[in-house]
Protein backbone atom coordinates (compact mmCIF):
# COMPACT_ATOMS: atom_id res chain seq x y z
CA UNK A 1 0.00 0.00 0.00
CA UNK A 2 0.88 3.94 -0.81
CA UNK A 3 0.72 6.35 1.76
CA UNK A 4 -2.13 8.32 2.03
CA UNK A 5 -0.49 11.25 1.20
CA UNK A 6 0.89 10.03 -1.79
CA UNK A 7 -2.46 8.64 -3.44
CA UNK A 8 -3.62 11.99 -2.74
CA UNK A 9 -1.30 13.67 -4.77
CA UNK A 10 -1.52 11.10 -7.53
CA UNK A 11 -5.04 11.74 -8.13
CA UNK A 12 -4.15 15.49 -7.72
CA UNK A 13 -2.05 15.00 -10.72
CA UNK A 14 -4.28 12.98 -12.62
CA UNK A 15 -7.19 15.76 -12.23
CA UNK A 16 -4.58 18.26 -13.45
CA UNK A 17 -3.48 16.58 -16.55
CA UNK A 18 -6.95 15.59 -17.39
CA UNK A 19 -8.31 19.29 -16.91
CA UNK A 20 -5.09 20.06 -19.01
CA UNK A 21 -5.99 17.53 -21.88
CA UNK A 22 -9.77 18.45 -22.06
CA UNK A 23 -9.50 22.59 -21.57
CA UNK A 24 -8.53 23.26 -25.02
CA UNK A 25 -11.75 21.30 -26.18
CA UNK A 26 -13.70 22.89 -23.52
CA UNK A 27 -12.77 26.31 -24.74
CA UNK A 28 -13.49 25.49 -28.54
CA UNK A 29 -17.02 24.46 -27.43
CA UNK A 30 -17.99 27.18 -25.09
CA UNK A 31 -16.42 29.81 -27.47
CA UNK A 32 -19.05 28.10 -30.50
CA UNK A 33 -21.93 29.21 -28.16
CA UNK A 34 -20.89 32.64 -27.83
CA UNK A 35 -22.90 35.14 -29.55
CA UNK A 36 -20.92 35.94 -32.90
CA UNK A 37 -21.19 39.77 -33.12
CA UNK A 38 -19.91 42.00 -29.72
CA UNK A 39 -23.57 43.10 -29.01
CA UNK A 40 -25.17 39.82 -28.91
CA UNK A 41 -27.15 38.74 -25.81
CA UNK A 42 -28.57 35.24 -24.95
CA UNK A 43 -27.16 32.46 -23.10
CA UNK A 44 -25.91 29.78 -25.86
CA UNK A 45 -26.07 30.24 -29.53
CA UNK A 46 -26.62 27.12 -31.02
CA UNK A 47 -27.76 29.30 -34.17
CA UNK A 48 -23.55 29.37 -34.64
CA UNK A 49 -23.28 26.14 -35.74
CA UNK A 50 -26.30 26.34 -38.77
CA UNK A 51 -24.65 29.67 -39.68
CA UNK A 52 -21.13 27.82 -39.49
CA UNK A 53 -22.71 25.08 -41.93
CA UNK A 54 -24.02 27.71 -44.57
CA UNK A 55 -21.64 30.67 -44.66
CA UNK A 56 -18.50 28.37 -44.06
CA UNK A 57 -19.89 25.84 -46.18
CA UNK A 58 -19.60 23.12 -43.65
CA UNK A 59 -22.47 21.10 -45.28
CA UNK A 60 -20.48 20.94 -48.40
CA UNK A 61 -17.01 20.03 -46.63
CA UNK A 62 -18.57 17.72 -44.44
CA UNK A 63 -19.88 15.40 -47.18
CA UNK A 64 -16.56 15.50 -49.34
CA UNK A 65 -15.40 14.10 -45.89
CA UNK A 66 -17.69 11.51 -45.56
CA UNK A 67 -17.53 10.15 -49.13
CA UNK A 68 -13.05 10.02 -49.28
CA UNK A 69 -13.46 8.62 -45.60
CA UNK A 70 -16.09 5.33 -46.75
CA UNK A 71 -14.44 4.80 -50.22
CA UNK A 72 -10.78 5.00 -48.47
CA UNK A 73 -12.16 3.07 -45.32
CA UNK A 74 -13.77 0.24 -47.34
CA UNK A 75 -11.40 -0.21 -50.13
CA UNK A 76 -8.46 -0.39 -47.93
CA UNK A 77 -10.08 -2.74 -45.31
CA UNK A 78 -10.61 -5.36 -48.63
CA UNK A 79 -7.45 -5.03 -49.88
CA UNK A 80 -5.80 -5.29 -46.46
CA UNK A 81 -7.66 -8.48 -45.49
CA UNK A 82 -7.09 -10.06 -48.95
CA UNK A 83 -3.20 -9.04 -48.42
CA UNK A 84 -2.91 -9.78 -45.03
CA UNK A 85 -4.83 -13.41 -45.76
CA UNK A 86 -1.97 -14.34 -48.77
CA UNK A 87 0.67 -12.57 -45.80
CA UNK A 88 -0.63 -14.93 -42.91
CA UNK A 89 -1.33 -18.21 -44.25
CA UNK A 90 -0.16 -19.10 -47.60
CA UNK A 91 3.66 -19.55 -48.44
CA UNK A 92 4.75 -18.20 -51.52
CA UNK A 93 7.98 -17.25 -53.15
CA UNK A 94 8.63 -13.81 -52.20
CA UNK A 95 6.27 -13.55 -49.69
CA UNK A 96 8.80 -11.59 -47.66
CA UNK A 97 10.41 -9.12 -49.96
CA UNK A 98 6.58 -8.08 -51.18
CA UNK A 99 5.79 -7.54 -47.23
CA UNK A 100 8.41 -5.51 -46.81
CA UNK A 101 8.02 -3.62 -49.53
CA UNK A 102 4.30 -2.91 -48.25
CA UNK A 103 6.49 -1.78 -44.65
CA UNK A 104 7.93 0.58 -46.38
CA UNK A 105 4.72 2.38 -46.57
CA UNK A 106 4.99 2.72 -42.44
CA UNK A 107 8.47 4.29 -42.60
CA UNK A 108 8.18 6.37 -45.25
CA UNK A 109 6.39 9.74 -44.24
CA UNK A 110 3.83 11.12 -46.61
CA UNK A 111 5.94 13.99 -46.80
CA UNK A 112 7.80 12.64 -49.24
CA UNK A 113 6.27 11.46 -51.84
CA UNK A 114 3.11 14.07 -51.53
CA UNK A 115 4.81 16.38 -54.05
CA UNK A 116 6.19 14.34 -56.66
CA UNK A 117 2.13 12.67 -56.67
CA UNK A 118 0.57 16.35 -57.13
CA UNK A 119 2.72 16.31 -60.18
CA UNK A 120 2.37 12.85 -61.63
CA UNK A 121 -1.58 13.42 -61.14
CA UNK A 122 -1.61 17.34 -62.34
CA UNK A 123 0.26 15.19 -65.59
CA UNK A 124 -2.63 13.20 -66.05
CA UNK A 125 -5.32 16.33 -65.20
CA UNK A 126 -6.12 14.23 -61.93
CA UNK A 127 -5.60 16.97 -59.34
CA UNK A 128 -9.09 18.55 -58.49
CA UNK A 129 -10.75 15.51 -58.55
CA UNK A 130 -12.02 12.87 -55.93
CA UNK A 131 -9.45 10.23 -57.66
CA UNK A 132 -6.66 12.81 -56.10
CA UNK A 133 -8.25 12.65 -52.54
CA UNK A 134 -8.99 8.81 -52.71
CA UNK A 135 -6.28 6.68 -54.05
CA UNK A 136 -3.18 7.93 -52.32
CA UNK A 137 -4.90 7.93 -49.10
CA UNK A 138 -5.74 4.31 -49.76
CA UNK A 139 -2.71 3.60 -50.48
CA UNK A 140 -1.35 5.05 -47.23
CA UNK A 141 -3.68 2.96 -45.21
CA UNK A 142 -2.64 -0.23 -47.09
CA UNK A 143 0.90 -0.54 -45.21
CA UNK A 144 -1.21 -0.15 -41.78
CA UNK A 145 -3.79 -2.12 -43.26
CA UNK A 146 -1.49 -5.27 -44.46
CA UNK A 147 0.68 -5.39 -41.62
CA UNK A 148 -2.65 -5.29 -39.55
CA UNK A 149 -4.38 -7.99 -40.77
CA UNK A 150 -0.97 -10.32 -41.59
CA UNK A 151 -1.03 -10.44 -37.90
CA UNK A 152 -4.29 -11.28 -37.19
CA UNK A 153 -4.03 -14.07 -39.97
CA UNK A 154 -1.36 -14.99 -38.55
CA UNK A 155 -2.49 -15.45 -34.92
CA UNK A 156 -5.10 -17.79 -36.14
CA UNK A 157 -5.05 -21.60 -34.79
CA UNK A 158 -4.26 -23.62 -37.64
CA UNK A 159 -6.48 -25.91 -36.65
CA UNK A 160 -9.45 -24.08 -37.49
CA UNK A 161 -8.28 -24.04 -40.98
CA UNK A 162 -7.46 -27.32 -41.51
CA UNK A 163 -10.58 -28.67 -40.41
CA UNK A 164 -12.46 -26.11 -42.96
CA UNK A 165 -10.27 -27.70 -45.61
CA UNK A 166 -10.71 -31.32 -44.45
CA UNK A 167 -14.85 -30.13 -44.93
CA UNK A 168 -13.94 -29.21 -48.53
CA UNK A 169 -13.82 -25.33 -48.06
CA UNK A 170 -11.33 -23.37 -50.85
CA UNK A 171 -9.35 -20.72 -49.95
CA UNK A 172 -11.81 -18.16 -50.72
CA UNK A 173 -14.20 -20.03 -48.61
CA UNK A 174 -12.11 -20.03 -45.62
CA UNK A 175 -11.56 -16.10 -45.67
CA UNK A 176 -14.78 -15.29 -46.38
CA UNK A 177 -16.90 -17.59 -43.69
CA UNK A 178 -14.42 -18.41 -41.40
CA UNK A 179 -11.26 -16.03 -41.18
CA UNK A 180 -13.22 -12.66 -41.64
CA UNK A 181 -16.48 -13.45 -38.97
CA UNK A 182 -14.22 -14.84 -36.26
CA UNK A 183 -11.43 -11.37 -37.23
CA UNK A 184 -14.46 -8.80 -36.72
CA UNK A 185 -12.48 -7.41 -33.35
CA UNK A 186 -9.36 -6.54 -35.42
CA UNK A 187 -11.37 -5.32 -38.45
CA UNK A 188 -13.26 -3.01 -36.56
CA UNK A 189 -9.99 -1.84 -34.58
CA UNK A 190 -8.23 -1.39 -38.19
CA UNK A 191 -11.36 0.32 -40.09
CA UNK A 192 -11.48 3.21 -36.62
CA UNK A 193 -7.71 4.00 -37.31
CA UNK A 194 -7.76 4.77 -40.55
CA UNK A 195 -11.53 6.27 -40.27
CA UNK A 196 -9.62 8.84 -37.89
CA UNK A 197 -6.43 9.27 -40.16
CA UNK A 198 -8.22 9.61 -43.11
CA UNK A 199 -10.55 12.28 -41.76
CA UNK A 200 -7.57 14.11 -40.15
CA UNK A 201 -5.77 14.32 -42.80
CA UNK A 202 -4.59 17.60 -44.36
CA UNK A 203 -1.58 18.06 -46.47
CA UNK A 204 -3.03 15.58 -48.78
CA UNK A 205 -6.09 17.60 -49.73
CA UNK A 206 -4.04 20.96 -49.26
CA UNK A 207 -1.91 19.76 -52.02
CA UNK A 208 -4.29 17.82 -54.18
CA UNK A 209 -6.87 20.20 -54.23
CA UNK A 210 -4.95 23.45 -56.12
CA UNK A 211 -8.17 25.25 -57.47
CA UNK A 212 -11.31 23.34 -56.69
CA UNK A 213 -12.82 24.73 -53.59
CA UNK A 214 -16.15 22.53 -53.84
CA UNK A 215 -13.78 19.49 -53.46
CA UNK A 216 -12.66 20.49 -49.85
CA UNK A 217 -12.84 18.20 -46.71
CA UNK A 218 -13.72 19.28 -43.35
CA UNK A 219 -10.76 19.75 -41.64
CA UNK A 220 -9.00 21.77 -45.13
CA UNK A 221 -12.40 23.86 -45.24
CA UNK A 222 -11.82 24.53 -41.24
CA UNK A 223 -7.98 26.01 -42.46
CA UNK A 224 -9.54 28.51 -45.31
CA UNK A 225 -12.45 29.80 -43.17
CA UNK A 226 -10.32 30.45 -40.47
CA UNK A 227 -8.45 33.14 -43.05
CA UNK A 228 -12.14 34.42 -44.20
CA UNK A 229 -13.55 34.97 -40.71
CA UNK A 230 -10.81 36.22 -38.30
CA UNK A 231 -13.21 38.19 -36.54
CA UNK A 232 -16.34 35.88 -35.51
CA UNK A 233 -14.07 34.13 -33.35
CA UNK A 234 -17.29 31.53 -32.29
CA UNK A 235 -17.94 30.83 -35.97
CA UNK A 236 -14.86 29.25 -36.36
CA UNK A 237 -15.16 27.44 -33.25
CA UNK A 238 -18.42 26.43 -34.39
CA UNK A 239 -16.86 24.99 -37.75
CA UNK A 240 -13.78 23.42 -35.63
CA UNK A 241 -16.55 21.96 -33.37
CA UNK A 242 -18.11 20.48 -36.37
CA UNK A 243 -15.05 18.83 -37.75
CA UNK A 244 -14.00 17.28 -34.64
CA UNK A 245 -17.27 15.78 -33.62
CA UNK A 246 -17.38 12.89 -35.41
CA UNK A 247 -14.35 11.14 -34.59
CA UNK A 248 -15.12 12.33 -31.09
CA UNK A 249 -18.19 11.04 -31.13
CA UNK A 250 -16.89 7.29 -32.29
CA UNK A 251 -13.88 7.38 -29.93
CA UNK A 252 -16.45 7.81 -26.59
CA UNK A 253 -18.63 4.77 -28.08
CA UNK A 254 -15.10 2.93 -29.38
CA UNK A 255 -11.79 4.11 -26.91
CA UNK A 256 -10.81 0.67 -26.51
CA UNK A 257 -10.73 -0.26 -29.89
CA UNK A 258 -8.96 3.10 -30.77
CA UNK A 259 -6.40 2.43 -27.79
CA UNK A 260 -6.13 -1.12 -28.22
CA UNK A 261 -5.03 -0.10 -31.95
CA UNK A 262 -2.82 2.14 -30.70
CA UNK A 263 -0.90 -0.22 -28.76
CA UNK A 264 -0.39 -3.39 -30.73
CA UNK A 265 -0.01 -1.28 -33.83
CA UNK A 266 1.58 1.09 -32.79
CA UNK A 267 3.86 1.55 -35.77
CA UNK A 268 2.14 4.38 -37.53
CA UNK A 269 2.67 7.99 -36.25
CA UNK B 1 -2.00 -35.23 -38.44
CA UNK B 2 -1.12 -35.56 -42.50
CA UNK B 3 0.06 -31.99 -43.45
CA UNK B 4 3.88 -31.74 -44.41
CA UNK B 5 4.49 -28.36 -43.17
CA UNK B 6 4.26 -26.63 -39.47
CA UNK B 7 3.75 -23.06 -39.44
CA UNK B 8 0.81 -20.98 -40.61
CA UNK B 9 -2.47 -22.48 -42.43
CA UNK B 10 -3.07 -23.01 -45.44
CA UNK B 11 -0.91 -24.42 -48.98
CA UNK B 12 1.66 -23.27 -50.99
CA UNK B 13 0.08 -21.60 -53.85
CA UNK B 14 0.04 -19.41 -56.75
CA UNK B 15 -2.96 -18.01 -55.61
CA UNK B 16 -1.55 -15.71 -52.95
CA UNK B 17 -0.41 -13.48 -55.52
CA UNK B 18 -4.46 -13.41 -56.81
CA UNK B 19 -4.70 -11.76 -53.30
CA UNK B 20 -1.72 -9.78 -53.20
CA UNK B 21 -2.56 -7.89 -56.66
CA UNK B 22 -4.89 -5.45 -55.60
CA UNK B 23 -3.31 -4.10 -52.36
CA UNK B 24 0.07 -4.19 -54.12
CA UNK B 25 -1.30 -2.33 -57.54
CA UNK B 26 -2.53 0.54 -55.68
CA UNK B 27 0.61 0.97 -53.44
CA UNK B 28 2.63 0.95 -56.22
CA UNK B 29 1.37 3.50 -58.49
CA UNK B 30 0.40 5.55 -55.11
CA UNK B 31 3.13 5.21 -52.59
CA UNK B 32 6.35 3.75 -54.60
CA UNK B 33 6.08 5.27 -57.81
CA UNK B 34 5.81 8.56 -56.36
CA UNK B 35 8.79 7.78 -53.91
CA UNK B 36 11.12 6.49 -56.79
CA UNK B 37 10.04 9.82 -58.55
CA UNK B 38 10.92 11.95 -55.48
CA UNK B 39 14.65 10.48 -55.79
CA UNK B 40 14.02 11.49 -59.25
CA UNK B 41 13.09 15.33 -58.61
CA UNK B 42 15.50 15.69 -56.23
CA UNK B 43 18.64 15.55 -59.04
CA UNK B 44 16.79 18.59 -60.54
CA UNK B 45 16.45 22.36 -60.60
CA UNK B 46 12.94 22.05 -61.20
CA UNK B 47 9.80 25.10 -61.22
CA UNK B 48 6.85 23.17 -62.17
CA UNK B 49 6.20 23.91 -65.33
CA UNK B 50 9.12 24.55 -67.25
CA UNK B 51 12.15 21.54 -68.34
CA UNK B 52 14.11 20.94 -65.51
CA UNK B 53 17.78 21.10 -65.01
CA UNK B 54 20.07 18.53 -64.29
CA UNK B 55 21.48 19.27 -61.10
CA UNK B 56 23.04 16.28 -59.47
CA UNK B 57 23.53 16.21 -55.96
CA UNK B 58 23.54 20.05 -55.94
CA UNK B 59 19.91 19.91 -53.93
CA UNK B 60 21.22 17.89 -50.79
CA UNK B 61 24.43 19.97 -50.58
CA UNK B 62 22.54 23.08 -50.31
CA UNK B 63 19.96 21.27 -47.53
CA UNK B 64 22.82 20.43 -45.75
CA UNK B 65 24.67 23.36 -45.91
CA UNK B 66 22.22 27.00 -46.89
CA UNK B 67 21.19 28.34 -43.50
CA UNK B 68 18.07 29.01 -44.27
CA UNK B 69 17.42 25.48 -45.57
CA UNK B 70 18.79 24.20 -42.19
CA UNK B 71 17.02 26.48 -39.75
CA UNK B 72 13.87 24.26 -40.09
CA UNK B 73 16.05 21.18 -39.17
CA UNK B 74 16.80 22.92 -36.05
CA UNK B 75 13.70 24.00 -35.08
CA UNK B 76 12.71 20.62 -35.33
CA UNK B 77 15.14 19.42 -33.03
CA UNK B 78 13.33 21.95 -30.93
CA UNK B 79 9.92 20.50 -31.44
CA UNK B 80 11.31 16.69 -30.65
CA UNK B 81 11.95 18.30 -26.90
CA UNK B 82 8.44 19.53 -26.66
CA UNK B 83 6.69 16.35 -28.70
CA UNK B 84 9.23 13.52 -27.41
CA UNK B 85 11.15 14.26 -24.40
CA UNK B 86 8.74 15.95 -22.13
CA UNK B 87 6.04 13.94 -22.96
CA UNK B 88 7.91 10.90 -22.41
CA UNK B 89 8.85 11.65 -19.02
CA UNK B 90 5.48 13.15 -18.27
CA UNK B 91 4.07 9.95 -19.28
CA UNK B 92 6.71 7.59 -17.58
CA UNK B 93 5.83 9.49 -14.36
CA UNK B 94 2.01 9.40 -14.38
CA UNK B 95 2.23 6.30 -15.55
CA UNK B 96 4.07 4.89 -12.74
CA UNK B 97 2.08 6.98 -9.95
CA UNK B 98 -1.24 5.70 -11.62
CA UNK B 99 0.11 2.21 -11.51
CA UNK B 100 1.83 2.33 -7.81
CA UNK B 101 -1.09 3.87 -6.12
CA UNK B 102 -3.26 1.45 -7.76
CA UNK B 103 -5.76 4.45 -8.58
CA UNK B 104 -9.50 3.84 -9.68
CA UNK B 105 -10.96 4.63 -12.81
CA UNK B 106 -7.72 4.27 -14.86
CA UNK B 107 -10.12 3.38 -17.74
CA UNK B 108 -11.66 7.20 -17.23
CA UNK B 109 -8.33 8.96 -16.77
CA UNK B 110 -6.86 6.96 -19.91
CA UNK B 111 -9.28 7.93 -22.22
CA UNK B 112 -9.43 11.46 -21.43
CA UNK B 113 -6.06 11.50 -21.88
CA UNK B 114 -5.69 9.69 -24.87
CA UNK B 115 -8.29 12.30 -26.58
CA UNK B 116 -5.79 14.99 -28.23
CA UNK B 117 -4.58 11.78 -30.38
CA UNK B 118 -8.41 11.47 -32.01
CA UNK B 119 -8.82 15.06 -32.85
CA UNK B 120 -7.99 16.55 -36.34
CA UNK B 121 -4.66 18.66 -35.58
CA UNK B 122 -6.44 21.70 -37.48
CA UNK B 123 -8.61 21.84 -35.22
CA UNK B 124 -6.37 21.68 -31.90
CA UNK B 125 -4.59 25.08 -34.01
CA UNK B 126 -7.77 26.41 -34.31
CA UNK B 127 -8.33 25.87 -30.56
CA UNK B 128 -4.94 27.07 -29.22
CA UNK B 129 -4.91 29.92 -31.12
CA UNK B 130 -6.99 31.13 -29.43
CA UNK B 131 -5.66 30.13 -26.28
CA UNK B 132 -2.48 32.30 -27.04
CA UNK B 133 -3.97 35.20 -28.51
CA UNK B 134 -3.30 38.59 -27.34
CA UNK B 135 -6.76 38.67 -25.58
CA UNK B 136 -7.16 35.20 -25.05
CA UNK B 137 -7.21 33.08 -22.08
CA UNK B 138 -3.72 32.86 -21.22
CA UNK B 139 -3.07 36.58 -21.07
CA UNK B 140 -6.21 36.88 -18.94
CA UNK B 141 -4.88 34.66 -16.57
CA UNK B 142 -1.90 36.38 -16.48
CA UNK B 143 -3.40 39.74 -16.02
CA UNK B 144 -5.38 38.12 -13.14
CA UNK B 145 -2.19 36.96 -10.85
CA UNK B 146 -0.68 40.07 -11.17
CA UNK B 147 1.94 39.12 -14.13
CA UNK B 148 0.12 41.48 -16.59
CA UNK B 149 3.76 42.95 -18.15
CA UNK B 150 4.00 39.44 -19.52
CA UNK B 151 1.48 39.00 -21.01
CA UNK B 152 1.71 39.49 -25.61
CA UNK B 153 0.37 38.13 -28.56
CA UNK B 154 2.52 34.80 -27.86
CA UNK B 155 2.40 33.24 -31.72
CA UNK B 156 3.47 36.80 -33.10
CA UNK B 157 5.88 37.04 -31.14
CA UNK B 158 9.43 35.49 -32.87
CA UNK B 159 10.86 33.91 -29.42
CA UNK B 160 7.72 32.68 -28.40
CA UNK B 161 5.69 31.08 -31.55
CA UNK B 162 7.78 27.86 -31.79
CA UNK B 163 7.75 27.54 -27.96
CA UNK B 164 4.28 27.58 -28.36
CA UNK B 165 4.21 25.20 -30.88
CA UNK B 166 5.83 23.26 -28.58
CA UNK B 167 3.03 23.36 -25.99
CA UNK B 168 0.60 22.34 -27.88
CA UNK B 169 3.21 19.43 -28.66
CA UNK B 170 2.69 18.24 -25.19
CA UNK B 171 -0.87 18.59 -25.11
CA UNK B 172 -0.98 16.25 -27.78
CA UNK B 173 1.58 13.43 -27.34
CA UNK B 174 1.55 13.25 -23.60
CA UNK B 175 -1.67 11.27 -23.07
CA UNK B 176 -0.52 8.63 -25.74
CA UNK B 177 2.68 8.17 -23.67
CA UNK B 178 0.89 7.68 -20.30
CA UNK B 179 -1.68 4.91 -22.44
CA UNK B 180 1.50 3.26 -23.81
CA UNK B 181 3.51 2.80 -20.51
CA UNK B 182 0.48 1.81 -18.56
CA UNK B 183 0.29 -1.25 -20.67
CA UNK B 184 4.13 -1.40 -20.12
CA UNK B 185 3.80 -1.13 -16.45
CA UNK B 186 0.48 -3.56 -16.30
CA UNK B 187 2.68 -6.83 -16.97
CA UNK B 188 4.81 -6.05 -14.23
CA UNK B 189 4.01 -8.70 -11.21
CA UNK B 190 2.78 -6.60 -8.46
CA UNK B 191 5.04 -9.19 -5.94
CA UNK B 192 8.02 -7.43 -7.61
CA UNK B 193 6.79 -3.90 -6.16
CA UNK B 194 6.15 -5.24 -2.90
CA UNK B 195 9.27 -7.08 -2.95
CA UNK B 196 11.50 -4.32 -3.68
CA UNK B 197 9.26 -1.96 -0.79
CA UNK B 198 10.11 -5.15 1.70
CA UNK B 199 13.81 -4.81 0.81
CA UNK B 200 13.60 -0.89 1.84
CA UNK B 201 13.23 0.56 -1.73
CA UNK B 202 11.30 3.98 -1.76
CA UNK B 203 9.70 5.64 -4.56
CA UNK B 204 12.50 6.66 -7.07
CA UNK B 205 14.36 3.23 -6.02
CA UNK B 206 11.33 1.16 -7.17
CA UNK B 207 10.97 3.69 -10.41
CA UNK B 208 14.07 3.47 -11.90
CA UNK B 209 15.25 -0.37 -10.75
CA UNK B 210 11.56 -1.66 -12.07
CA UNK B 211 9.45 0.47 -13.97
CA UNK B 212 12.17 1.76 -16.44
CA UNK B 213 13.36 -1.31 -17.21
CA UNK B 214 9.77 -3.12 -17.75
CA UNK B 215 8.39 -0.25 -20.00
CA UNK B 216 12.22 -0.28 -22.18
CA UNK B 217 9.99 -1.57 -25.29
CA UNK B 218 6.76 0.65 -24.77
CA UNK B 219 9.65 3.91 -24.27
CA UNK B 220 10.91 2.81 -27.77
CA UNK B 221 7.59 3.08 -29.22
CA UNK B 222 6.35 6.19 -27.57
CA UNK B 223 9.97 7.78 -28.16
CA UNK B 224 9.52 6.67 -32.29
CA UNK B 225 5.88 7.58 -32.60
CA UNK B 226 6.34 11.17 -31.04
CA UNK B 227 9.77 11.79 -32.51
CA UNK B 228 8.19 11.28 -36.20
CA UNK B 229 5.30 13.69 -35.33
CA UNK B 230 7.51 15.96 -34.15
CA UNK B 231 9.61 16.01 -37.22
CA UNK B 232 6.16 16.02 -39.52
CA UNK B 233 4.32 18.18 -38.13
CA UNK B 234 2.83 20.40 -40.88
CA UNK B 235 -0.85 21.05 -39.76
CA UNK B 236 -0.10 23.30 -36.71
CA UNK B 237 2.82 25.56 -38.05
CA UNK B 238 0.02 25.70 -41.11
CA UNK B 239 -2.88 26.87 -38.63
CA UNK B 240 -1.12 28.66 -36.11
CA UNK B 241 1.70 30.67 -37.30
CA UNK B 242 2.51 29.96 -41.18
CA UNK B 243 6.12 29.37 -40.17
CA UNK B 244 6.43 32.71 -39.09
CA UNK B 245 6.70 35.41 -37.29
CA UNK B 246 9.80 36.00 -39.80
CA UNK B 247 11.13 32.51 -40.20
CA UNK B 248 11.03 31.51 -36.22
CA UNK B 249 8.42 28.56 -36.70
CA UNK B 250 9.13 27.33 -39.88
CA UNK B 251 9.59 23.35 -39.46
CA UNK B 252 10.93 20.82 -42.46
CA UNK B 253 7.41 19.65 -43.36
CA UNK B 254 6.41 23.57 -43.70
CA UNK B 255 9.26 24.07 -45.92
CA UNK B 256 8.90 21.41 -48.31
CA UNK B 257 5.28 22.46 -49.38
CA UNK B 258 6.23 26.45 -49.47
CA UNK B 259 9.27 25.41 -51.28
CA UNK B 260 7.46 22.83 -54.07
CA UNK B 261 4.10 24.32 -54.91
CA UNK B 262 4.10 27.80 -53.72
CA UNK B 263 7.83 28.90 -54.63
CA UNK B 264 8.36 26.86 -57.32
CA UNK B 265 11.57 25.47 -56.14
CA UNK B 266 10.42 21.84 -56.57
CA UNK B 267 14.03 20.06 -56.69
CA UNK B 268 14.54 21.88 -53.41
CA UNK B 269 11.26 20.91 -51.55
CA UNK B 270 11.49 17.23 -52.27
CA UNK B 271 14.92 17.19 -50.94
CA UNK B 272 14.17 18.27 -48.10
CA UNK B 273 11.39 15.94 -48.02
CA UNK B 274 13.76 13.67 -48.47
CA UNK B 275 16.48 14.50 -46.15
CA UNK B 276 13.75 14.17 -43.37
CA UNK B 277 12.73 11.08 -44.62
CA UNK B 278 16.51 9.65 -44.51
CA UNK B 279 16.75 11.20 -40.84
CA UNK B 280 13.12 9.59 -39.40
CA UNK B 281 14.59 6.44 -40.69
CA UNK B 282 17.33 6.49 -38.95
CA UNK B 283 15.89 7.58 -35.89
CA UNK B 284 13.64 4.72 -35.76
CA UNK B 285 16.86 2.22 -36.44
CA UNK B 286 18.57 3.81 -33.73
CA UNK B 287 16.09 3.87 -31.18
CA UNK B 288 14.98 0.36 -31.73
CA UNK B 289 18.47 -1.13 -31.51
CA UNK B 290 19.01 0.86 -28.52
CA UNK B 291 16.02 -0.79 -26.86
CA UNK B 292 17.36 -4.09 -28.19
CA UNK B 293 20.74 -3.59 -26.82
CA UNK B 294 19.56 -2.54 -23.62
CA UNK B 295 17.32 -5.80 -23.43
CA UNK B 296 20.65 -8.71 -23.44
Amino acid sequence: MTSRFERITTYALLIAASAFALYPMGLILFSALQPDSVGGTGAFHFDNFQTAWRVGHFGRYMANSILVAVVVVVVSAILSSLAGYAFGTMKFRGSSALFYLLLLGLMVPSEAIVIPLYYDLRGMGLTDTYVALILPQIAQSLAFGVFWMRQYFRSVPSEIVEAARMDGAGHGRVLWSILLPMGRPAIITMVLLVLMWTWNEFLLPLVMLPTNEGLRTAPLGLSFFKGQYTEGTSLLAAGAVLVALPIVVFYIFAQRHFIRGMLEGSVKG
Amino acid sequence: MSRRQAGPPGEPRRIAYVYIAPALLVFGLFFLTPLVHAVWLSLYEWDGLSVGRWVGLDNYRLVLTDDALREPFLHALTLIVFFSIIPCALGLALASMITRSAVRGVNFFRTVLFLPQVVALVVVAVAWRQIFAPDGPLNDFLRTVGLGDVARGWLGDERYALICIGVVGIWVCTGLCVVLFLAGLSKVPRELYEAARLDGAGPIREFITISVPAVRGELAVALTLTLVAAMRTFDLVYVMTSGGPGTSSRVPAYEVWDRAINKGQVGVGVTIALVLTAFILLCTVLINRLSESADS
